[in-house]
């Protein structure tokens, strides 16, 4: 970046909320309801710690191990408690598998339901009006938005995220994969994905 | 509330745009604006369904011209107001000029933990449930001025109980001071043509999670 574009983007000019959020992180921590270090700590945890690499790790063991997919279908939560792979998981997570009839795409009409500590915080496009408005009567018109074309005759299942319950969408595992290990299968399992928004990376192209 | 929050099936709104390489957050301030909403939280005074009605209830023109951690600021500052804890004075003047309500000892840095997972929802259920799984159901037509997570796009349509979710934390109810109110929350199925036409994607099923207030038997 250039220090022209720099100066431009961080100029004196503070933005409305800018200032709103400013003001009352002041007031709110004179008043003693919260501690700076305490958000800096936070924050830091969704930048760097809770993000997509968790559920692709969970979609990975479900590809390797039939038994574990069985128990990920059944309870999410339960499944991947059991399995110890975090230190903690959230209740009613729900897996909704892709299969060759199926394809599943998440969505949260209403505000922006995310099962957040598998995927990590959403991204603005899952939180915006375009997705949220089209996702449940045009979600093939969605799809070709991200680029990706289903066969004419593969069902559809749009899940409208209204209540405290969350998905992630657990995709087919690609073809020629077979033999992979676990963390070499999860590199191939993008965040868009596990919202039903994309489909897993070709073998050829792992991260 | 028939809001614009509520907007499953709305034109208008332009392509998806995904962008490439996309941050957390794009400024200091979203992450400020998160992390505090979810520090003011763990007070609790008010629960998720409260956070979601007061983004919900600002003006209509401020929420779709806001962006989404704006959004939260805005929804945050409207509940410290509304419970006391700021006064529109202090809101002013940036600064507080008034003595702390108390309240629950803020968060440590080193408690953020308790942060990093959701609280469960699910409540003891006060009677069986009246649905099962492949019953045929009508999201009733309800159109309440308060909050409620029954999408408008499904009211008065018939569709099929798939899972029965355990019995929840009523939206409905625990917005309007109601207390807790667990109803049974089911996945209900929806075809996409019984809810947009016979030009619609023939292809196409759409659930939602409905409380059992939300439905009629068929």
């Amino acid at each position: 970046m250039s220090d022209h574009d720099h100066d431009h983007q961080h100029g004196s000019e503070l933005s409305g909320p800018q200032l709103r959020v400013r003001a009352l992180e002041t007031i709110l921590t004179e008043k003693g309801y919260v501690d700076p270090k305490t958000l800096d700590v936070l924050i830091e945890a969704y930048e760097t710690k809770v993000g997509p690499h968790r559920g692709a790790r969970v979609i990975a063991k479900a590809w390797a191990d039939p038994e574990f997919k069985r128990a990920l279908i059944a309870d999410a939560t339960a499944a991947i408690t059991a399995a110890g792979m975090f230190e903690r998981v959230s209740d009613h997570l729900i897996a909704v598998p892709n299969t060759e009839r199926q394809h599943n795409i998440v969505v949260c009409t209403l505000c922006s339901c995310y099962p957040w500590d598998m995927l990590g915080l959403p991204p603005v496009w899952y939180k915006s009006a375009p997705y949220r408005s089209r996702a449940v009567s045009d979600p093939r018109g969605v799809l070709r938005e991200f680029g990706v074309e289903l066969p004419a005759d593969t069902d559809i299942r749009v899940w409208d995220s209204t209540a405290e319950t969350r998905f992630i969408v657990v995709p087919m595992r690609p073809a020629g994969t077979e033999g992979w290990g676990e963390d070499k299968l999860a590199s191939l399992v993008t965040r868009n994905a596990m919202i039903g928004t994309g489909l897993p990376l070709e073998p050829g192209k792992a991260r | 509330m028939n809001g614009v929050h509520d907007m499953g099936g709305m034109h208008g709104f332009g392509p998806v745009q995904e962008e490439p390489n996309e941050p957390v957050f794009h400024a200091d301030w979203e992450g400020r604006a998160f992390a505090m909403s979810r520090v003011m939280g763990m007070q609790g005074l008010w629960n998720i369904d409260m956070s979601r009605a007061a983004q919900e209830t600002l003006p209509a023109h401020i929420y779709l011209a806001s962006s989404y951690y704006d959004r939260w600021s805005r929804g945050l500052e409207a509940l410290v107001l509304k419970h006391g804890l700021v006064t529109a004075e202090e809101v002013a003047a940036g600064h507080a000029l008034k003595q702390a309500k108390p309240v629950t000892p803020k968060l440590a840095p080193a408690d953020v933990g308790k942060l990093l997972t959701r609280l469960p929802y699910d409540r003891t259920a006060p009677a069986p449930a009246r649905f099962k799984p492949g019953d045929r159901v009508r999201a009733r037509n309800i159109n309440p001025p308060t909050h409620t997570r029954l999408p408008r796009y499904v009211r008065g349509h018939v569709g099929t109980v798939e899972a029965v979710r355990g019995c929840h934390v009523f939206p409905d109810s625990v917005t309007i001071g109601a207390g807790e109110d667990p109803h049974w929350l089911y996945t209900v199925v929806f075809n996409g043509r019984d809810l947009w036409g016979s030009d619609s994607d023939p292809t196409v099923k759409v659930s939602v999670e409905a409380w059992e207030p939300y439905l009629e038997p068929l």
